[in-house]
C-alpha cells in the first residue's frame, strides 16, 4: 500500500534536513538569542555587586567579540540536542530525518571544525564526530501547525549539565519540599554550573519524564511563561528565592545567580512528588530552521 | 586589590604576593589540561616531557584545526576557540600537580575545595579564575600552539600555549589560605534559612 502526499502537503527532504542541521549546530555555538542578550543587560542594570558587575561585563564583551571574530561562544560544543516539532500536512521520513541529524552533525564537526566532546560513556573513546550511541539526542513532538516543521539545535554544555538533580520525593513533602530542593539544588551547583543561568525545574510525572521536564524549561526563550498557573507562580517566587542567595556572576557573589527559574509540570501518581532540576548556563545557546512552504527561515 | 603582571614561569615568592581578589595577567607560557589528561598522569603513571615547573595551567580542552606544522603553528594545531571547563571535577590532581611536577598556578572557573585550598597554601600556589564562557574574548589571548603531549588524548591533551596579556584573571584562592569560594559559599549558607523562610518551606 503507498501513500501519497495529497496536495498542498509541505516535503521536507533528509537533504534539507542535513543542511540544516549543519547549519544551526555552527550558528548556535557561535550567536546568543536576542532574549539572552536582553537578559544580560536587564541584570546589569540591576547588579550591586562591583566584581559581579565586571564578570558580567566580561560576558557580554564576549558575545560581541564571538559575533566580530566569527567565533564560538564558549569552548564547549556541548551534547548536541535537536527538537523537532512536526505540524500537520508535513511528509518527512522519519527515520531519514534521524540519519540526516545526525550526519549534519558530524559535517559539522569535521569542516568547521568543531571539538567533539563526546565520547563512548565506559571506554571514553573520541569518534570526533560529536556523534554516537543516542547522540545527538533527538526529541520528536507533533504540533497542530499545518505545513510546519521546526528544528531547534541546542549544544548542552557539560558544566551545566553536571548541575541536574532528580528527587522522587513524597506527597507529605509537599510543595515545600520541592522548594526546598531547587533552593538547595542552586546552592549545591554555587559557581560550577557558570551562573547567570536559567534554572529549569520539572515538577511531576514520571522520574524520566520530570528530568525531560527540568530540560524543557531549562531551554526555553527567557520571557516565556509556564503554561500551568501554579508552576507560573512557583517560576516568580523561585526566581526570587534563587536570586537572593548571593551565587552571583561565576559564584564569585552578587545578585545575579539566575536570569530565571523556569518551571515545567506534568501531572504524576498519587504516591509521588518528583521534582528535577536542570540548568543552562549563561551561554544559553540555541538555533532553529522553521520549514515552510515559502522556505526557509533560521532564527532562534 | 592590586593587579600583578607574571611572566611564566613564576617563583614561589611572586605567587605569596598574591591576595585573595587581585587580579593578575599573565604572559609568555601556559599549558592546557583537562580530566582526562590528569588521570592518565596521576591515575596512570604516564609522565609528560613537559617541564611544568613553576608554570601555570588552565583546565580547558580546546576547539583546534589541524595544520601543516610551521612557523607559529609548529605543533600542526591553529586554535579555533579556547575556553575554561569547571576546575571541581579535577579537585584531586591539584596536589600532585604542585608536589610531582612543581605547578604554581591552576586556572579555571567555579573555584576548587578545601584540599586544594591547603595545597596551595602548603607548597605556595595559587588559583586564578577565568570568566567560564568567555572563550572567544580568551582565544583572542592566545598567540599560537605552540606544543602538544599525549595527543592520543585529543582534546584532552597536554597543551603549551604562547599567550600574550592573557587576563585580567581573579586571584579566587591564594597561598595564604583564602579562598573567594568559602567566603562566598559561606555567606549563601547563612541566608538559606530566610530565602526558605519567604518560600513557606523552612
Amino acid at each position: 500500500m503507498s501513500v501519497i502526499a495529497p496536495p498542498g502537503t509541505l516535503r521536507v527532504t533528509p537533504d534539507a534536513i542535513e543542511e540544516a542541521a549543519k547549519l544551526l549546530y555552527i550558528r548556535a555555538l557561535k550567536i546568543l538569542p536576542d532574549d539572552i542578550k536582553q537578559g544580560f543587560h536587564r541584570l546589569d542594570a540591576t547588579e550591586t555587586d562591583g566584581l559581579a558587575k565586571s564578570v558580567l561585563a566580561t560576558m557580554i564583551e564576549n558575545i560581541a567579540v564571538a559575533e566580530r571574530t566569527e567565533n564560538l561562544l564558549c569552548q564547549d560544543t556541548g551534547i548536541p540536542i535537536f527538537n523537532v516539532e512536526i505540524g500537520r500536512d508535513v511528509e518527512v521520513d522519519g527515520w531519514a530525518l534521524k540519519q540526516a541529524i545526525a550526519r549534519g552533525t558530524e559535517r559539522a564537526t569535521r569542516e568547521h571544525p568543531l571539538r567533539s566532546s563526546v565520547v563512548h560513556p565506559i571506554t571514553r573513546m573520541n569518534a570526533h564526530t560529536s556523534c554516537g550511541a543516542h547522540v545527538p539526542v533527538i526529541n520528536i513532538d507533533f504540533v497542530e501547525t499545518p505545513r510546519r516543521l521546526r528544528l531547534t539545535m541546542i549544544p548542552k554544555g557539560s558544566g551545566s549539565e553536571n548541575g541536574s538533580f532528580l528527587q522522587m520525593l513524597i506527597p507529605a513533602d509537599g510543595i515545600a519540599g520541592v522548594k526546598r530542593f531547587v533552593v538547595d539544588a542552586a546552592i549545591k551547583a554555587g559557581g560550577k554550573v557558570c551562573p547567570p543561568t536559567i534554572l529549569g525545574v520539572g515538577v511531576g510525572g514520571t522520574s524520566d519524564l520530570c528530568m525531560h521536564l527540568a530540560k524543557v524549561a531549562a531551554t526555553r526563550p527567557l520571557g516565556t511563561v509556564c503554561e500551568d498557573p501554579e508552576g507560573a507562580k512557583l517560576e516568580v517566587e523561585l526566581s526570587e528565592a534563587v536570586n537572593s542567595l548571593g551565587i552571583g556572576p561565576q559564584g564569585l557573589g552578587g545578585d545575579s545567580t539566575a536570569f530565571a527559574v523556569h518551571v515545567e509540570v506534568a501531572a504524576t501518581h498519587i504516591t509521588m512528588n518528583p521534582v528535577a532540576v536542570n540548568v543552562q548556563c549563561h551561554s544559553a545557546r540555541r538555533a532553529s530552521a522553521t520549514f515552510t512552504p515559502e522556505g526557509v527561515e533560521v532564527g532562534f | 586589590m592590586a593587579h600583578h603582571i607574571l611572566h611564566m614561569p613564576c617563583t614561589e615568592a611572586d605567587i605569596r604576593k598574591l591576595r585573595v581578589g587581585d587580579t593578575v595577567t599573565l604572559q609568555d607560557t601556559l599549558f592546557g589540561i583537562r580530566d582526562a589528561t590528569q588521570i592518565h598522569m596521576f591515575d596512570r603513571g604516564r609522565r609528560t616531557r613537559f617541564d611544568l615547573n613553576g608554570h601555570a595551567v588552565i583546565h580547558t580542552a580546546p576547539n583546534v584545526r589541524k595544520v601543516d606544522p610551521s612557523g607559529t603553528n609548529q605543533a600542526g594545531y591553529e586554535a579555533v576557540c579556547i575556553g575554561t571547563t569547571t576546575s571541581d571535577r579535577m579537585e584531586r590532581f591539584t596536589r600532585p600537580l604542585m608536589e610531582r611536577e612543581g605547578v604554581r598556578i591552576i586556572i579555571g572557573k567555579g573555584g576548587l575545595r578545601e584540599d586544594s585550598a591547603r595545597a596551595f597554601q602548603e607548597l605556595g600556589g595559587c588559583y586564578l579564575a577565568v570568566i567560564g564562557g568567555a572563550a572567544a574574548l580568551e582565544t583572542t589571548w592566545i598567540t599560537a600552539i605552540k606544543d602538544v603531549d599525549m595527543d592520543d588524548l585529543n582534546p584532552e591533551s597536554l597543551w603549551r600555549f604562547a599567550i600574550r596579556d592573557f587576563g585580567p584573571l581573579i586571584v579566587g584562592m591564594d597561598a595564604h589560605g583564602g579562598s573567594l569560594y568559602r567566603d562566598v559559599q559561606s555567606s549563601v549558607e547563612a541566608r538559606r534559612a530566610a530565602v526558605l523562610a519567604k518560600l513557606g518551606a523552612g
